[in-house]
């Protein structure tokens, strides 16, 4: 096997050999193996956060007719290392009655339960953990994340950290329901959890299978890292900056790191379920070129995700609630019968008339979504009154309480 | 030693230590974190026993759901989330008594029975399949299965009656 092929069983391989050279035991070197790959992964994902904030920040200014950084160095490129800078010199304060080990261990978990997901993405054909459970895996270690939030929220000792908490849990347990369903979908068309097996099924993307899946699973993502329009965990007119109003310094930075580390993840797993993965042309023989297919897929999908963030106004807690809980776990739950019962009929039709059959599916149910929320709006705007004057938009009214004007006078 | 047996030696001690903290500790979000290290060892041990569905499963539900737990704690404890009270009811002998009397019970059982001593076989590839297989099966424990869903549906409908407001009310 040469290094173009097989990069990272090549390195290991050497690693193995080098440290069975030295005299340690087989299972010193299988788990030394093990620190060494999550330190590797971990490191990269976490310094490959530098440049994404630069993307975000150029892509936010362009939204917002700004050029975004472009003092330091090439096109503001180095501008996040100047900022790194700045605030690894930044003091950190722990505020007086703050649960001080609570505190900082808040940050620590979110991010760990961001990187724990990087531990089964299957970045290049025969790398990462090829877990039997990975699709279940990563909705469990994101749990983390939100215990991290929770965790610093309550520890802050402030009142608008822990509203910002109560509204984490919230929002968390919501959006996991539709998040988890969209999930099964692929799992479901694959016929297995493990990451590596989806992405080898799909000969045609599970996106041309599932749009509504991969749309529902793309918004209840957004929702559950709490990413602008579902930021309510940070809104700042409300809550002011939410839990991480007390932290400064390196400690803040941290998060920072979690959240745009969640997001680009949140791109990287949208891209290996529906998306194809590392699949493209070539990849199968230069895994390399599939990590570079892959990172665009990623990439993709993380522009949207800004796109959204640059686009979007906040939406208010009971309409977030609403989405997920009348609108998005329904329509999960009826897509992930329809998927079951067409699957027995399209299944034996070969590659491409299976993804029909799936494409067709969803159009329908797409469709009766659609004229259902045409029939809902207009019995909603039945019940209202609408009061139309010229020169002015109508003006909704709340329904008038007959009163009798013997009873006034 | 082996590293798998080094790695099992500190899982099982942290999460004895994270379980006594759980009943001795004053603050009760710190209880309710140290029951989260707990429950997280035990799914170390499942990852240990190669039982990676069972480790997962762990995670999702246990930690998921103390979150909320959490939640409740902050919620109805005192301001000063401190409990200043003593640690101790007045039936402390009896449970005492009582958690000897299970720990001695359940000591003789497995002294009784015995430890298996046969090496482990290798874990089959499908164990999710199988398990989802033996779980809708006739033969296997679709009946506890769906009386299991049955009761989850009940509750579920209860729970909503309780927070049902009446519109006329």
């Amino acid at each position: 096997m040469g290094i173009l092929s097989q990069p990272v069983g090549v390195i290991a391989a050497w690693l193995r050999g080098l440290f069975l050279g030295w005299g340690l035991s087989e299972g010193l070197t299988t788990v030394l193996l093990y620190l060494i790959g999550a330190l590797v992964v971990a490191t990269v994902a976490q310094v490959w956060v530098i440049f994404l904030i630069w993307f975000e920040r150029k892509i936010i200014g362009r939204f917002q007719s700004r050029l975004g950084p472009n003092r330091v160095g090439p096109y503001g490129l180095l501008q996040p290392f100047a900022d790194v800078i700045k605030i690894i010199t930044k003091e950190v304060i722990i505020p007086d009655g703050a649960d001080r080990p609570v505190y900082l261990l808040g940050p620590i978990i979110m991010d760990a339960g961001v990187l724990a997901i990087w531990a089964v993405l299957p970045l290049i054909p025969m790398m990462g953990m090829d877990l039997n459970v990975a699709a279940l895996y990563t909705i469990a270690v994101g749990a983390f994340a939100t215990l991290g939030i929770l965790m610093s929220g309550w520890a802050s000792n402030n009142k608008f950290a822990l509203v910002s908490a109560f509204r984490t849990v919230a929002q968390m347990v919501s959006y996991e329901v539709p998040t988890v369903l969209s999930l099964l979908i692929p799992v479901l068309l694959a016929g297995t959890m493990s990451l590596e097996g989806i992405v080898k099924a799909q000969h045609v993307w599970f996106v041309v299978l599932a749009p509504l899946a991969f749309l529902i699973y793309l918004v209840s993502s957004i929702a559950e890292i709490g990413r602008t329009p579902f930021d309510l965990l940070e809104a700042e007119s409300e809550i002011v900056a939410g839990f991480h109003i007390e932290y400064s310094g390196m400690v803040f930075a941290i998060f920072y790191v979690g959240d745009f580390l969640h997001a680009y993840t949140i791109g990287v797993l949208s891209a290996v379920l529906f998306l194809g993965g590392w699949r493209g042309p070539g990849a199968e023989a230069f895994p390399l070129l599939g990590f570079v297919y892959l990172w665009i897929k990623a990439f993709a999908v993380y522009f949207v995700v800004v796109w959204a963030r640059g686009t979007l106004p906040r939406v208010r807690i009971d309409q977030m609630m609403n989405f997920s809980w009348k609108f998005l776990t329904p329509l999960a739950l009826i897509l992930l019968v329809v998927a079951v019962v067409v699957d027995q009929f399209v299944g034996g039709w070969g590659v491409w008339g299976r993804a029909l059959g799936h494409l067709a599916a969803n159009v329908v149910v797409g469709w009766l979504t659609l004229l259902y929320l045409n029939h809902y709006d207009k019995v909603r705007a039945s019940r209202r009154r609408m009061v139309a004057q010229p020169g002015q938009y109508p003006v909704a009214r709340p329904p008038v309480v007959e009163t009798s004007t013997e009873a006034a006078s | 030693m082996t590293a798998m047996q080094i790695i099992f030696l500190i899982t099982a001690i942290v999460s004895l230590f994270a379980a006594f903290r759980v009943v001795t500790t004053p603050n009760m979000v710190h209880a309710a974190l140290w029951l989260i290290v707990t429950l997280f060892g035990v799914a170390i041990l499942y990852a240990l026993l190669s039982a990676s569905f069972l480790a997962v499963a762990q995670v999702v539900v246990y930690i998921g759901a103390i979150a909320i737990l959490m939640m409740f704690v902050v919620m109805l404890t005192r301001r000063e989330m401190r409990d200043r009270g003593p640690q101790t009811g007045r039936q402390w002998p009896w449970a005492a008594l009582i958690s000897l009397l299970t720990f001695g019970g359940l000591a003789w059982m497995l002294e009784a029975v015995g430890l298996p001593n046969a090496p482990a076989g290798a874990v089959p590839e499908s164990s999710i399949a199988d398990l989802g297989r033996a779980l809708v099966s006739p033969n296997g424990f679709v009946i506890p299965f769906e009386v299991a869903s049955v009761l989850l549906l009940a509750a579920l409908i209860g729970a909503v009656y309780i927070a049902w407001t009446r519109r006329n009310a």
